[in-house]
């Protein structure tokens, strides 16, 4: 089954009528060979290869794993795996996998043993904290941990070290999700949940190529659209996607100008009045402000601004204003372009104007982009304070600190946490010198890569890097740490829609790799972190203890872990936070009773302001919502920060394919999945190719003002003016592993991204450069 | 009352126009800071429409100003950028500063336009404030933001 599911990803349809349960599906890989009744042991587990947590568990065959099976009665997936699912375990018995702690000697990297490479990084943090302070010391961690592994570096870094500088790859695929959650319900937590694919009649999907980045999340939608009384689509995306052609109306506005269309979307829901004034008048505030601000964005203005037909604009509106269920759906389309928060927040707004939250079929998803972003945020990984406290708090902060058994003025809290964009800032101007990088690649996956190495390698950073293989980022380490993937290694994690599922070690990590959180266990006990009592700072010392010490952080904030144990998860599979004692089966939909943690004395922020992103002060937020409603709140469409010209004249964008996860460092080393898509290319409208002079399969060179990649031509059916390029390939399989020798061997999309960010989430702005595509002969 | 208004309606186009030169100052100093460069270039945006559009309501009282925000030319912000013999962490926090203060006096103005428009029942002004006075504020509350996120850094940093 695997070639054709490879062909056809999204599989078997199994069509259901609207408001009926979703059909079971099962799918399953095994090694060659192996049969399912062969298969010794079966352990829990879920995906880590998007942000969706399908349930799955794990075959075991003398102390190795065979297989996977998506479990069938779990809520979020009933059965399903999307192919990375299926196939990208097998890179965790890939050779190169990272088995020794390394350190650099003479300028190369040399196989060492544990004591010596800890011993290092203790000895380096311990010097910059007593010479510089705790403003010299950074981590950046992952979108693919666990919750127990956030949780323990958190208190580490922060009170333990003491640092604001902590913050996680989901900044550049969760923060805006994140944010704009806090601006208009005043705290994260995402209001609906999978099931509403289940029940509503209008999908509007807004930058959110879900058949690539959530495939079994697609699948549900599919089996919609093939069952009876099926939902009707409206896709916001440059490219005419596979989501965008089962769409009932597709825009595919000019890149950065999705809050244009937002606007002229809430001008007419407001115009026509589709408006359901009770719900707004019970549950929000800020109406009259918000209309003033659309009053004028009629869909004759924003056809001009977004390059789209006005009749396409109200068609889109009278979609979303007809609708009896609305479910939104807003992903990276969103996120990663111009004015991300802005636009994110139009869409929450435009449930909320139409009353659509908290029922069956109604609602938000504010996507996550990795599999465990939800985590990083609750746990304050991310820039965030655990379980969604407010740093302008000062009773949260007593809180935490109570918690930690620390002094409150050892939790850092004078300015919001430093978010990785302006850590990489304080690198290059000399200030934090020590950097702690767990699971991710920065290397690969941050904007304009030229500078990112160059900051790497600066020699007066100390670089650690943890992870699980050979990557362009642990080729820039002075330590490098092994770690514990995927199956090795037992922890909880929620997905995009709170749906937390416990994931089990199955098998042994290779050679002398370790559980993330056994490492950074280590870490504190050889720092010798301490609390107020001059005890163990960090008290717990495996997985269920780091879980039971989160449970208690957790208690009392929207994302309350207390009802739930591992015994529990065991149990039941996927548990909806809250859990709680009154709450013992979990919550499917958030705000059911009406009631937002909006309040100025429980909210986790006080709001931004949309275009400066600066922080709104306790007293203004109090004025503005003192009942802790829902906050609709307004934004003005600015100009994009740089446009295509002559020596630039195409947009461009980058993204995702289904067959790779990230950086492609797993995805790349599964057989099946690098055979589906083992190189970089570039998508081009015909119209462009033609102006180019090129055919499918040409090279080209894509040139920025940061730098350039080079691909092959695919024609696609995105937006002519508009190229579009995966940002999963690096040069780790390449014969220059640590980075490009000179432009014409660049292949990454990030040479040539645009070092900008929303001012608000300050997530990085990768779907909207300027780029000049030439051939390339030679 | 025309001298009060061409008054009040100068004062805050000196203001605003001093704004817009100092954010292009800040522009040419600070490119590699990206958090700085790319919010300063739309609160200069801000600025610039704040003095076009104060230009076309004074015309409407006989009072002559420039629509263009006195801008320095790129050269001319180059070389007023070059007067600090380093850019350091520290430079930013003092335009930061200087932003915050010249954006606050630009508010007092605005607030003077607006009580003078107010008692003199010039209703166009008094919507000009209500529209424009806003982003003033805002670029005040960016300023204080920036100072709040960055002195902990820079200042425990300095030698």
């Amino acid at each position: 089954m695997d070639r054709t599911r490879i062909e056809d990803p999204w599989g078997r349809r199994t069509p259901f009528a609207r408001g009926h349960m979703w059909p079971e599906r099962v799918d399953e890989y095994f090694t060659d060979g192996v049969r399912a009744e062969d298969v010794q042991e079966w352990v829990p587990a879920a995906s880590i290869l998007d942000s969706n947590g399908d349930a799955m568990d794990i075959a075991v065959m003398d102390g190795r794993m065979v297989g996977v099976r998506g479990r069938a009665t779990d809520r979020v997936n009933r059965g399903r795996l999307d192919i990375k699912s299926l196939h990208g375990w097998e890179s965790g018995s890939s050779r190169d996998r990272l088995t020794t702690p390394m350190v650099r000697e003479g300028g190369e990297l040399v196989p060492t043993d544990w004591d010596t490479a800890m011993g290092r990084v203790v000895e380096r943090c311990r010097r910059e904290l007593e010479s510089k302070g705790p403003r010299a010391i950074s981590f950046y961690t992952s979108g693919q941990l666990f919750a127990e592994e956030y949780y323990t570096l958190t208190t580490i870094a922060r009170a333990g070290i003491g640092t604001d500088h902590l913050d996680g790859n989901t900044r550049l695929c969760t923060a805006t999700a994140g944010e704009a959650l806090k601006e208009t319900f005043g705290s994260d937590g995402q209001p609906a949940s999978y099931a509403d694919i289940d029940h509503a009649d209008v999908i509007a999907l807004f930058g959110h190529n879900v058949a690539e980045t959530q495939p079994v999340l697609w699948m549900r939608i599919l089996d919609r659209l093939a069952g009876e009384d099926p939902p009707r689509l409206l896709v916001v995306d440059p490219r005419r996607t596979v989501v965008a052609e089962h769409a009932t109306v597709h825009l595919a506005p000019r890149p950065g100008t999705n809050l244009a269309l937002l606007n002229a979307l809430l001008h007419e829901v407001i115009e026509r009045d589709h408006v359901d004034h009770a719900f707004v008048e019970e549950h929000t505030v800020g109406y009259g402000t918000l209309a003033d601000e659309v009053a004028d964005c009629t869909p004759e203005w924003a056809a001009q601004v977004c390059g789209l037909e006005a009749t396409d604009i109200v068609a889109a509106a009278e979609l979303v204003g007809g609708a009896e269920r609305l479910l939104a759906t807003v992903l990276q389309g969103v996120y990663q372009s111009h004015q991300a928060t802005a636009t994110a927040v139009q869409v929450n707004n435009l449930v909320l104007l139409r009353g659509m939250l908290a029922r069956p079929g109604c609602g938000v998803l504010q996507m996550n982009g990795q599999p465990t972003a939800e985590n990083t945020r609750e746990c304050g990984a991310d820039g965030d304070l655990p379980a969604f406290r407010n740093w302008q708090n000062d009773e949260h902060i007593r809180q935490l600190a109570e918690i930690w058994n620390v002094d409150m003025m050892q939790v850092p809290h004078h300015s919001p946490p430093t978010h990785v964009m302006e850590m990489f800032h304080h690198m290059q101007e000399g200030t934090i010198t020590f950097l702690w990088i767990s699971a991710t690649n920065p290397a690969v996956s941050l904007p304009e890569l030229a500078r990112i190495r160059s900051i790497l390698s600066d020699e007066n950073l100390f670089v650690v890097v943890q992870d699980i293989f050979p990557t362009e980022t642990t080729a820039l380490a002075d330590v490098v740490l092994p770690a514990a993937g995927w199956g090795e290694k037992t922890g909880t994690f929620t997905n995009t829609d709170r749906t937390v599922h416990l994931t089990e070690r199955a098998v042994d990590p290779p050679g002398q790799a370790r559980p993330d959180l056994d490492i950074f266990l280590d870490f504190a006990a050889r720092m010798e972190l301490t609390d107020r009592d001059g005890g163990p700072l960090v008290t717990w010392h495996d997985p269920e203890s780091a879980f039971e010490a989160w449970k208690r952080c957790s208690a009392g904030r929207p994302c309350d872990y207390s009802g739930m144990s591992y015994d529990l998860l065991r149990e039941r599979g996927g548990i909806q936070w809250p859990c709680t004692e009154e709450r013992p089966d979990g919550t499917e939909r958030l705000y059911e009773d009406g009631g937002f943690w909006a309040a100025p004395a429980l909210c986790e922020t006080y709001g931004r302001d949309l275009v400066t992103g600066a922080s709104v002060q306790p007293t203004d937020y109090k004025a503005l919502n003192p009942h802790g409603k829902a906050v609709l709140k307004g934004a003005t469409y600015l100009p994009p920060h740089e446009e295509p010209d002559d020596e630039y004249p195409m947009y461009l964008t980058t993204g995702r394919t289904i067959y790779h996860f990230h950086t492609r460092t797993k995805t790349g080393r599964a057989p099946e999945l690098n055979d589906a898509a083992p190189r970089v290319w570039v998508e081009l409208s015909e119209t462009d190719a033609t102006e180019i002079g090129v055919a499918e399969g040409d090279r080209v060179q894509v040139s920025t003002p940061r730098g350039a990649m080079r691909g092959e031509v695919r024609l696609g059916d995105c937006r002519p003016g508009v190229a579009f390029v995966p940002f999963h390939y690096g040069y780790w399989d390449t014969d220059h592993p640590t980075g490009p020798p000179s432009e014409a061997d660049g292949r990454a999309a990030n040479e040539t991204t645009v070092t900008d960010w929303d001012p608000v989430s300050k997530q990085p702005m990768f779907k909207l450069g300027v780029a000049r595509i030439e051939k390339v002969t030679s | 009352m025309k001298a009060g208004l061409e008054y009040a309606l100068t004062k805050l186009h000196q203001g605003e126009n001093k704004v817009a030169e100092h954010l292009q100052v800040m522009l040419a100093r600070h490119p590699s800071d990206h958090e700085v460069h790319h919010v300063a270039i739309d609160l200069l945006r801000w600025s610039r429409e704040n003095v076009r559009q104060l230009a076309d309501a004074a015309a409407g009282y006989d009072v002559q100003l420039s629509a263009e925000a006195g801008q320095p030319s790129a050269e001319e912000a180059l070389a007023r950028a070059a007067t600090v013999e380093e850019v350091t962490p520290l430079t930013l926090l003092d335009d930061v500063r200087t932003l915050y203060l010249l954006a606050a006096e630009t508010s007092l103005d605005w607030e003077m336009l607006a009580q003078h428009a107010q008692a003199a029942r010039e209703a166009d002004l008094l919507q000009l404030s209500k529209k424009r006075h806003p982003q003033t504020q805002r670029q005040m509350k960016w300023a204080n933001t920036m100072l709040k996120v960055r002195s902990p850094q820079t200042l425990a940093s300095m030698d």
